[in-house]
């Protein structure tokens, strides 16, 4: 564990293929406050990564800024060596294609059934005939247990439904990174689990990054391969590695108290 | 072969009365693909096996070239051997050929009487509920008339302020210029007979009686009543609405009454100021155009409008407005928990809400002629 987290970036081995996220001295400003100043990190290919802290953290924030729904005050994000914040409009759009998102209520477009909501990125950026789609909705709905639903309305469909909806929806283009936002909020602690069980089976199969935004302890500890902890007052990461170990031997108590629900401390 | 293949790279060779299909280089289903069909040409083949060299990344679409060659293959009823392919592979074509069978009928399509029969009852339906909901308002009104403390005053200001003095500007346009519009209309014909101080009658009993009331509906029904609609529509999509009810307040008393009064108070105002435009509309082209002096085209207008001319705009504008609120607040509150549930709701209650202006309109006709006002 690196006792000074705002350094820690893994620096490039010579030779080595870039990360797929790489994220240099990043600062998030909402006009004049800033939430996040000086941030860091990088994201090897097939990892599971968390992003987690208290609410407020700027988890979120950090989230919106990595998918380019906002435009970082300084610092850059790159995916795969490439710049992607400085990214000119051809080279974004391309770099679009590399990473698929979950958000947290899902975003399926409502007055779609599931299969258009899947086959829409599918029209937009591929040359396939209809057939050919509907044949590549089946399995990537298949891929999240709703096989045959195609015909569906999201409003037709449960909560945790909606979650693995929105999860085929952002496997759709096969991106080699998938972000995925409180992917538990909202659901019961079965179906939490299953989702879990749900993206672990896609990391196994195609190898895809997978960065998750969430504060729910019991997914931390089941998937992450590696985590990185935000704090509001830090405004940054005040901590980097492997969720058990930080629990276990972390300096900051922030950390061992969030990642043990303050319960070592009683 | 290649040490960095370009694309992904398919070949069927025969080999004895088999295919062997050879899959190489980089599957992405955002690149060109090739295409079983134009693979495999017109040969024909007992059994097919697949070997795999310099394959690359790949994705859904090697899944979705295996899956075709895989139907083919069963129409051909030639054996297929995926066995060279890698294992998540081959899970996800069976997962592929398992979910093209297990389609689930969800038919939205319905057949001519179906949708007949349906409009039907949804007419029905929306009948009562319209009637329910007039019900539940008057109900909570005359609550508010025993309890008048617990009335909503301050809502009901600032809705006031919203559907009354923020429409000023656009009242004031629109019916200047339909009272302008009309004094043009009617001078075409009563220029020929020389009776052009007539004008002033034209406009005056016209804005009075008809057009100052229906404009100033139209423009609060559009500008009014959709907003009503949006906002209780994005309240309910947001379960504040529920938050209310589980707190045992009515929404009718606590949103949609302030509304309603607050339009109900503020049309009426807005047609009586809308009908001075008008007259002044009319007076500003006698001025300009027909040289009518304004004293000349006042004393006319006086003339031909008496008081119960004055009470039929009144009377009118005071039902628009509670019809516009009842409209716009049902719809909001009817409207689907969804950003195009809102949009249905905000466009819905205009429809609504105009249809009903007109249907009143006529009713206040035969009713006005018959009580000879």
């Amino acid at each position: 564990m690196n006792d000074n987290p705002q350094t820690a970036v893994q620096m490039p081995v010579p030779g080595a293929p870039p990360a797929a996220i790489g994220v240099e001295n990043l600062e998030c400003r909402y006009g004049d406050t800033v939430v996040l100043s000086g941030v860091s990190f990088a994201v090897q290919e097939g990892e599971l990564f968390f992003v987690i802290g208290g609410s407020g953290c700027g988890k979120s924030t950090l989230l919106r800024h990595l998918i380019g729904l906002m435009k970082p005050a300084r610092g850059s994000v790159s995916y795969f060596g490439e710049n992607f914040t400085e990214a000119g409009f051809v080279a974004r759009r391309d770099l679009l294609k590399t990473f698929g998102v979950l958000y947290q209520n899902a975003a399926l477009w409502t007055s779609m059934t599931l299969g258009e909501n899947v086959a829409l990125p599918l029209e937009q950026y591929t040359t396939l005939d209809r057939r050919e789609r509907d044949e590549i909705v089946s399995l990537k709905l298949a891929q999240v247990g709703l096989a045959g639903y195609e015909d569906y309305f999201p409003s037709e469909l449960s909560g945790g439904m909606r979650k693995r909806a929105g999860l085929a929806r952002a496997l759709a283009l096969d991106p080699r990174i998938v972000f995925l936002d409180e992917p538990s909020a909202g659901l019961d602690p079965v179906t939490s689990r299953k989702l879990d069980d749900l993206v672990l089976q896609i990391r196994r199969t195609l190898g895809t990054t997978m960065v998750i935004v969430s504060h729910e302890l019991a997914s931390i500890f089941a998937l992450a391969d590696r985590v990185i902890m935000l704090d509001h007052e830090a405004r940054g990461i005040i901590a980097e590695g492997r969720p058990r170990e930080l629990a276990a031997a972390n300096d900051d108590p922030r950390v061992r108290e969030f990642l043990t629900r303050g319960e070592e401390k009683a | 072969m290649t040490a960095m293949p370009l694309s992904a790279r398919a070949d069927a060779i025969p080999e004895g009365d088999g295919l062997v299909v050879t899959l190489g280089g980089d599957w992405r289903i955002t690149k060109p693909l090739p295409v079983w069909r134009t693979v495999c040409g017109n040969q024909k083949a007992g059994a097919v096996r697949i070997r795999v060299d310099g394959l690359e990344r790949w994705d859904s679409s090697l899944v979705r070239f295996v899956y075709e060659m895989r139907c083919w293959c069963r129409g051909a009823n030639a054996s297929c051997d995926m066995a060279a392919l890698p294992e998540p592979v081959r899970r996800l074509v069976g997962q592929l050929e398992e979910a093209q069978d297990k389609r689930l009928a969800s038919d939205h399509s319905r057949n001519v009487f179906t949708t007949v029969g349906l409009a039907a009852t949804d007419l029905w339906r929306q009948t009562r509920e319209f009637a329910n909901f007039v019900g539940e308002c008057t109900l909570s009104a005359i609550g508010l008339i025993r309890r008048p403390g617990r009335f909503r005053w301050r809502d009901c200001f600032s809705e006031m302020q919203q559907c009354g003095a923020m429409a000023v500007p656009i009242v004031s346009l629109s019916s200047f210029l339909v009272g302008l519009t009309l004094a043009y209309t009617g001078a075409l014909i009563l220029r020929q007979f020389g009776g052009d101080i007539w004008v002033a009658d034209i406009v005056g009993l016209s804005t009075l009686r008809e057009m100052g009331a229906v404009m100033t509906g139209v423009v609060v029904a559009g500008r009014t009543g959709a907003a009503f609609a949006a906002q209780l529509g994005n309240m309910k999509a947001g379960e504040e609405i529920d938050a209310l009810e589980t707190l045992g307040i009515a929404p009718v008393d606590f949103l949609v009454l302030p509304r309603l009064v607050a339009l109900t108070l503020m049309t009426p105002l807005l047609t009586m100021y809308a009908n001075c435009l008008g007259i002044f509309g009319g007076m500003v082209v006698s001025a300009s155009v027909l040289s009518i002096p304004p004293n000349a085209y006042w004393i006319e207008t006086q003339s031909i409008i008496d008081l119960s001319d004055v009470s039929v705009s009144l009377i009118k504008s005071v039902v628009f407005g509670m019809l516009i609120a009842v409209a716009g607040c049902l719809r909001g509150l009817q409207a689907e928990r969804s950003a195009a549930g809102v949009g249905r709701a905000a466009t819905s209650a205009v429809v609504t809400s105009i249809l009903l202006l007109i249907v009143a309109d006529a009713v206040f006709a035969v009713l006005f002629n018959v009580l000879g006002l």
